[in-house]
């Protein structure tokens, strides 16, 4: 059984201007120790998706659909988050079993508290800990994510860009949560500290078999980290597989010319791809599969009716009509 | 040091620098502190050739942005000088307003006062890296296209100037004009900002580009389309650009020639695939192992990354060259190097046919200090 198992989840934005479909039937799943990678463009829904398997989507967002499996090992129980009330998921899921570095966090510390309160606050509110075992254990984070103790004295404006990050990652690792959602962990960092930040997830997986889903509209940072990879546009997965098959052998015009038109340090110096047109709009998304309009391949059935997932190769899923069967 | 210009080159920075004063508190102000300064550009020379895409590359804080506004005199240049080769009439027209013009063709930017700037402005033009920010929220597009019109008085009638915003709008693919031209900045794509942004650095025919990280912003899935519009218009236009970025892949597909900067001082220039593949300083060596690449094998090691620390304060350079708390070469040979690289700054020296460093390491930048 794997460890999470997201089934058909449609996460919706109710705004007075209509129905935001940012997340519609996406389902996936993630075992245990593995790094899933979740990119696509921006507005695709990647954060939405994050947010919907903490059970708490921004408002006026609301999950409109479908299931979110959690398996707990040590309760021996089966946790649905799309359908669990607000208490239990405080005392049993959220930050315990499923945590996230969310997307700017680094810049939404509390400029007027210490960085050392603000990991240890968690610990003493939801983990029960007395103030002294709390400070033990923020000093264990911090060497953790490679900081010294004397960082838990300083304010946020004291740190850079990737001591910050790393303190975020310390208190997202604080209750030693089973998955950890990474949203776009190292878009705001200079490419040296993006490597270090890079590296030290690596040595924190490869440590202790943690299941990661790492967020970014940057598929080379995918690769650096993932196992398995998911490709989204306008709210749906229209592409996943193991890591090596979507970057080496993908099947999808979307992932295809996404990695197109990624500028390379190496090798030859093609013409860079690029896709015409803008992703639609996710109030009146087109019928058909949404990505037709900017697709080099649309044919008629495209632009009528929705293509399934089909398997093309050993777990590896597209929906796509090329590939589908009427 | 002198403004002489070879006959290919449009323009020539010489020890162009930029600080910006910190405010003192009341406390330094009492104590008779000295006032410190942020050098933000700290000393810096290059040439580019007409026709050229020269690019700026290196991480925040480097110094980038403030070198591209100083080329286009928006910052308060502290020391050093911008040789500029501007279009004849701009000449006549400098001359008549009493700017000096050496040799018959050359302008220093540093020293035109800046109420004489306005002919330069025309040929002059800055592409900034936020669609978002850069196009004024409140006007039509047709308004932010005729603005520089009407500022430098081109175009005598209304209809004149809209058949040059149409023009413009169709050299940027922005078709039909007549769809965008009455659409406010918000009723666009992002990219479609950013061809507006690159429309409006056109309008009045400008001979050199500075574009500031004009892809940055945009999705991968688009940069491409505005980098080959770009490149297009240079072309045809007989454009010289001054590239911004910090990705050094794409400054691969689109520069002839790379600057690396750090902190800011230039540390490397050469041309783009040369300077990849054959990086000589160990910043540029760091940079470049840096920088991820879309390949799955990457997941099974560590990248390793030949640098340590963090960058310093752009208020607190350290002495001598001012990479060395950061550089492995040199913890290696401390030895060798300890009276040259915390103590004497390495001039940027060619030290293999079209290729600069400013590294004690090479021989020849040795050679030409004396040392
Ligand atoms: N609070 C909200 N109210 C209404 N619509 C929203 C809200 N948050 C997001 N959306 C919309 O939902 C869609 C998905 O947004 P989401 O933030 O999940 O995308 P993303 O893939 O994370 O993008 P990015 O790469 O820019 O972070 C977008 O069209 C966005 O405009
Ligand atoms: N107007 C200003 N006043 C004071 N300091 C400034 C000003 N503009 C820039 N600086 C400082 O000068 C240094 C160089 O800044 P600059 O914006 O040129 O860097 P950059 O290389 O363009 O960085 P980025 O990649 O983040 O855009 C930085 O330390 C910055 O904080
Ligand atoms: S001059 Fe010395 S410290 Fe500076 S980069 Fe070269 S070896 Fe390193
Ligand atoms: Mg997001
Ligand atoms: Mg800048």
């Amino acid at each position: 059984m794997p460890l999470l198992e997201v089934k058909n989840l449609k996460t919706y934005y109710y705004t007075l201007r209509g129905v935001v479909k940012a997340v519609d039937d996406v389902s996936f799943t993630l075992e245990k120790g593995e790094v899933l990678g979740l990119a696509g463009e921006s507005g695709c829904g990647k954060s939405t998706v994050a947010w919907s398997l903490l059970g708490m989507p921004p408002s006026p967002g609301r999950i409109a659909g479908g299931h979110i499996y959690l398996h707990d090992d040590e309760a021996g129980e089966t946790y649905d988050i799309a359908n669990m009330a607000e208490e239990e998921l405080r005392s049993k899921v959220r930050w315990r079993k499923i945590s996230m570095v969310f997307q700017g966090a680094m810049n939404a510390l509390t400029p007027v508290h210490r960085v050392g309160d603000q990991i240890a606050e968690p610990l003493i509110l939801h983990a029960g800990m007395t103030k002294e075992e709390a400070m033990n254990r923020v000093v264990e984070l911090l060497n953790m994510v490679g900081l010294d103790d004397t960082i838990a004295m300083r304010y946020p404006h004291e740190l850079s860009g990737g001591q910050k990050q790393r303190v975020v990652i310390a208190m997202a690792l604080a209750l030693d949560p089973d998955i950890v959602i990474a949203d776009e962990p190292t878009t705001a960092l200079d490419v040296v500290v993006q490597a270090q930040i890079l590296n030290l997830m690596k040595e924190l997986q490869w440590k202790k078999k943690r299941s990661i889903i790492l967020i970014t509209h940057d598929l080379s940072i995918i690769a650096e980290l993932a196992d398995k990879v998911a490709i989204m546009y306008a709210g749906k997965i229209v592409e996943i597989g193991p890591s090596s098959e979507i970057f080496n052998n993908p099947q999808h015009p979307y992932t295809q010319l996404l990695l197109k038109a990624i500028p390379r340090l190496r090798g030859p110096i093609d013409k860079l791809a690029y896709i015409p047109g803008t992703p639609p709009d996710l109030m009146s998304p087109p019928p058909g599969c949404r990505f037709y309009p900017r697709c080099p391949y649309a044919m008629d059935v495209c632009m009528r009716e929705e293509p399934e997932m089909v398997e093309v190769g050993k777990d590896h899923y597209v929906a796509c009509w090329l590939h589908s069967k009427r | 040091m002198s403004a002489h210009m070879s006959p290919d080159t449009v323009l020539k920075v010489e020890n162009l620098t930029v600080w910006f004063p910190l405010r003192r508190s009341i406390v330094d102000v009492i104590r008779r502190k000295p006032r410190r300064y942020v050098h933000a550009v700290d000393g810096i020379d290059f040439e580019i050739r007409r026709g050229e895409t020269f690019c700026l590359v290196g991480e925040s804080g480097c110094g980038k942005t403030t070198t591209g506004k100083a080329i286009l005199r928006l910052v308060d240049i502290y020391a050093g000088h911008v040789y500029y080769k501007p279009a004849k009439e701009t000449i006549a027209e400098l001359e008549a307003m009493g700017v000096d013009v050496i040799d018959g063709e050359i302008v220093d930017i540093a020293a035109v006062p800046p109420k004489k700037m306005k002919p330069l402005r025309r040929e002059l033009q800055m592409i900034y890296q936020d669609p978002f920010g850069s196009l004024n929220p409140r006007f039509k597009i047709k308004e932010i296209l005729e603005e520089p019109l009407l500022v430098h008085g081109v175009g005598e009638t209304p209809d004149e100037r809209e058949e040059q915003v149409i023009k413009a709008l169709e050299s940027v693919k922005l078709i039909p004009p007549e769809d965008f031209m009455n659409r406010f900045p918000h009723q666009l794509s992002g990219g479609q900002r950013q061809r507006v942004a690159v429309a409006r650095a056109m309008m009045l025919n400008p001979q050199l580009i500075v574009a500031d990280e004009p892809v940055s912003m945009l999705d991968v899935s688009i940069r491409a389309e505005i980098l080959e519009l770009m490149m297009e218009l240079k072309q045809s236009r007989n454009l010289t650009y001054v590239f911004i970025t910090h990705d050094l892949a794409v400054a691969r597909y689109i520069c002839d020639r790379i600057a690396v900067m750090y902190l800011g001082k230039i540390v490397e220039i050469a041309k783009a695939t040369e300077l990849i593949e054959n990086p000589l300083h160990p910043y540029t060596k760091a940079l470049i192992a840096a920088i991820p690449e879309p390949d799955p094998s990457n997941k099974a090691k560590l990248r390793e990354v030949p640098i340590k620390g963090e960058v310093p304060s752009a208020v607190l350079i350290p002495p001598g060259c001012r990479f060395h708390p950061r550089c492995l070469p040199y913890e290696a040979e401390k030895a060798s190097l300890e009276n040259l690289c915390p103590v004497h700054v390495p001039p940027l020296v060619e030290v293999e046919e079209d290729h600069y460093v400013a590294c004690w390491l090479y021989d020849k930048v040795r050679q030409s200090a004396g040392l």
